[in-house]
């Protein structure tokens, strides 16, 4: 089982809120838009992930789990 | 394979028999390369695998493996053919759709059958009036195509020609990239794989099927066989579309254009997705894949562009990406507010504005922005800022010093590279 973040960049608007929940794979250029560790999510913060996934206002960020 | 006769030998084999002005008719077209070829889908599809084609538009994908993908998957949808061209650099699409259009609807008509679809669509550029008059005109002197061929003109604009925004548009919705996967292979026109081809390939998936693998491999490399259109401007004396075999030197391809109007400084390959090289470090390099590679640069759709020597290369790079920014399709925020910034602080750093490390600054906007769009439009713009910064690098201290007088180049921007009558 391993996950990775994604995000759309069409929808993603630059509210932050992944960067502020998940600093350890996300953090924000310039501009305020994300820039992920596209590596694999380490388990223990898997659950952090989700958080962020959840907390992202336009559902721009993603994370594919198989 | 009809490989006996083996077509004719040597160039030009896309361009042959090409009139100025006129587009060729069916006859014409079925004297010089014969009738369309009567070959079985996995056929065609191995026959193209072994002649090594691979596609025109810029990506350079194996058109084998891109036939192969939507040949794999059932209720195959429409075949389009992504006459866009909005690369400011290029002509050879447009010289091909207005001057040879049963050739790439040839190759249309075969990747269908190929792929096992019913439908053609030919995307063209709103401004491409000749293609479109020449594709109507031929369409309608084709018979027993077995498909339907429908030409469809749409908007201009750098990003429109994108692959996804292409299905995008033709599915109703506004020409702009679409978040990819699905790609338009798995979900395209209505929903269903989709093929989608640049015209170049197409016309030379014609000759391929009629001629045979082994013909086509005899121009080019191992690694890159056969022959390719390449759009040759700026400071050369004949600017034009020729037809070349893949391993001619670069310097060939200069003397091909009628030789330099002026000393040169610098080659923009690929064009404005490309990257600029050193003049004297770019002669002896080959069209060929892995030379180009070893200097990080690649053929893109075809496009060479000349630097005098009384150009200024910074200015002319601060056009050029300003003119991407531009072009951006508004969606993607790095590519949105980073081309902006990035067009801002290359046009200071021409014009000797620019704090002592905005070079810095830049080089860190370019590894960021990389592979953050939903199309590959940022990523081609700062390849293509990074190797300004990388050649010009000496002109960003000069700028700081002193003033720089140097004429506009006149490089294409937002128009044909090559006015219709330099069609060649």
């Amino acid at each position: 089982m391993s996950a990775r973040l994604r995000v759309n960049p069409i929808t993603c608007e630059a509210h932050g809120l992944c960067a502020e929940l998940l600093p350890e794979l996300i953090r924000l250029d310039d501009w305020g838009y994300p820039i992920l560790d596209e590596s694999e999510v380490p388990p223990d913060l898997i659950g952090l992930a989700r958080r962020a996934v959840d907390a992202c206002p336009t559902l721009a960020l993603l994370l594919d789990e198989d | 394979m009809s490989s006996t006769n083996g077509g004719h030998h040597g160039l030009p084999r896309l361009l042959a028999g090409l009139e100025p002005g006129v587009a060729m008719s069916l006859a014409a077209h079925t004297r010089i390369h014969g009738p369309l070829p009567d070959v079985p889908p996995h056929q065609l599809i191995e026959e193209v695998e072994r002649s090594g084609l691979r596609g025109r538009g810029g990506a350079d994908f194996p058109t084998a493996r891109k036939l192969r993908a939507v040949a794999e998957r059932r209720r195959v949808g429409a075949v389009i053919v992504n006459g866009s061209e909005t690369e400011p650099g290029s002509a050879k699409d447009r010289l091909l759709l207005a001057r040879l259009p049963h050739l790439v609807l040839d190759g249309a008509v075969l990747a269908a059958g190929a792929v096992g679809s019913r439908q053609v669509i030919v995307k063209v550029g709103a401004n491409a009036v000749d293609a479109g008059r020449a594709l109507q005109g031929a369409i309608a002197a084709r018979e027993r195509d077995g498909v339907s061929i429908e030409v469809v003109a749409g908007p201009e604009g750098y990003v429109a020609g994108e692959e996804s925004a292409v299905v995008h548009y033709l599915n109703g919705g506004p020409e702009l990239p679409t978040f990819v996967p699905p790609r338009p292979f798995e979900r395209g026109y209505r929903g269903r794989p989709t093929l989608i081809q640049n015209p170049e390939t197409l016309a030379q998936l014609a000759l391929v099927a009629r001629f045979g693998s082994r013909w086509y491999r005899e121009l080019g490399t191992v690694a890159d066989p056969g022959s390719a259109l390449v759009t040759i401007t700026g400071a050369v004396r004949a600017p034009g579309v020729y037809e070349l075999a893949f391993g001619t030197e670069l310097s060939q391809l200069l003397e091909a254009a009628g030789g330099p109007s002026e000393p040169l400084q610098a080659l923009l390959v690929g064009g404005y997705f490309g990257t600029w090289m050193e003049a004297s470090e770019a002669a002896s390099l080959r069209l060929a894949r892995e030379d180009l590679r070893s200097v990080g640069c690649s053929l893109g759709s075809g496009v060479l562009i000349a630097l005098g020597g009384s150009a200024c290369g910074l200015h002319e790079s601060a056009r050029v990406i300003s003119y991407l920014a531009d072009q951006s399709a508004g969606q993607c925020g790095p590519c949105v507010y980073g081309l902006r910034s990035i067009a801002d602080s290359v046009a200071a750093l021409a014009d000797g504005v620019a704090h002592p490390r905005e070079r810095d600054r830049l080089l860190r906007w370019t590894s960021e922005i990389r592979g953050r769009g939903a199309c590959h439009h940022p990523d081609g713009a700062v390849r293509f800022v990074e190797s300004a910064l990388s050649v010009f690098r000496e002109d960003i201290d000069w700028h700081r010093t002193g003033r720089c007088h140097a004429p506009p180049a006149g490089l294409p921007l937002a128009g044909p590279a090559v006015a219709g009558g330099r069609l060649r």
